[in-house]
């Protein structure tokens, strides 16, 4: 399963400008293995959400065209302080979670 | 789920199973033929209808993309939609398609007043030289298009 996502929160113009890397190959379930020639079968993840304080402001709903390591970013409004949760699931069900706090 | 594993199977390697594949198409059947193997206009189209409805008006949506990707395998693009993401007036969902893709969907995108401004961005990955189309369904149930054409010089899709 992928790992170490990567989340950068910042203040910009009035509101927080959330950015998300995770480090995963994305298998299309399209390509073939060079030596067997069996496709290699479909892994990628298929569910990225974001929460701030509990509840759910993004979700993203991800296909196989989505590049591997998937990359986004999103603006969220400004709220005093709080805490941002993501998570990304993979077409295996398993989940990995990061989280970045917002100071006032 | 399995059906389209076989489909994009097929497509992957399209020039080669031109001819030995029929069969194979034959199995895989909802009338696909080796032509439309990738998406077209059509699928992608159908594929927006089965996800906001038919119709919606132009408009409002800003598709920030390279003219030319070199490597369709990671493909910068933004989405934004002219909405004020207030309580009242928000978008609540953006769909992303392909038309030259093996699969038409690319991301979708449940937001909520929560964000800030309507803007994504993320990473695709493109066939070919081909037009993107979004869709967003507002909080009041209007539907907007846009669509925006990318060229691709090395195709991004494995296979």
């Amino acid at each position: 399963m992928a790992k170490k996502p990567r989340v950068k929160v910042s203040r910009k113009g009035g509101l927080v400008e959330i950015k998300t890397l995770i480090s995963h190959k994305m298998e299309t379930g399209l390509r073939k293995d060079s030596k067997t020639g069996e496709l290699i079968p479909r892994m990628i993840i298929n569910k990225f959400v974001c929460k701030f304080n509990g509840e759910e402001i993004l979700s993203a709903d991800m296909h196989s065209a989505v590049a591997a390591n998937p990359y986004l970013a999103f603006y969220a409004k400004d709220a005093s302080s709080g805490t941002f949760d993501f998570a990304w699931t993979d077409d295996k069900g398993n989940t990995v979670t990061a989280s970045a706090d917002v100071k006032a | 789920m399995s059906e389209k594993h076989i489909t994009t199977a097929v497509l992957g390697r399209r020039q080669v199973l031109k001819g030995a594949g029929l069969g194979a198409l034959a199995v895989v059947g909802a009338g696909l033929s080796a032509k439309d193997a990738f998406a077209t206009p059509e699928t992608a189209a159908a594929y927006l209808d089965k996800m906001v409805g038919s119709g919606g008006s132009e408009g409002k949506i800003n598709l920030k993309l390279p003219e030319i990707a070199e490597n369709g395998a990671t493909v910068p693009i933004t989405v934004s939609v002219d909405s004020p993401m207030s309580a009242d007036s928000y978008v609540k969902t953006i769909h992303l398609v392909a038309e030259g893709n093996p699969n038409p969907e690319l991301i979708s995108f449940n937001m909520s007043p929560g964000l800030g401004k309507a803007e994504i961005s993320t990473r695709v990955r493109l066939g070919k030289t081909q037009f993107i189309r979004a869709a967003a369904v507002m909080s009041d149930g209007s539907v907007h298009t846009g669509s925006k054409e990318i060229k691709v010089t090395i195709g991004g899709c494995g296979g």
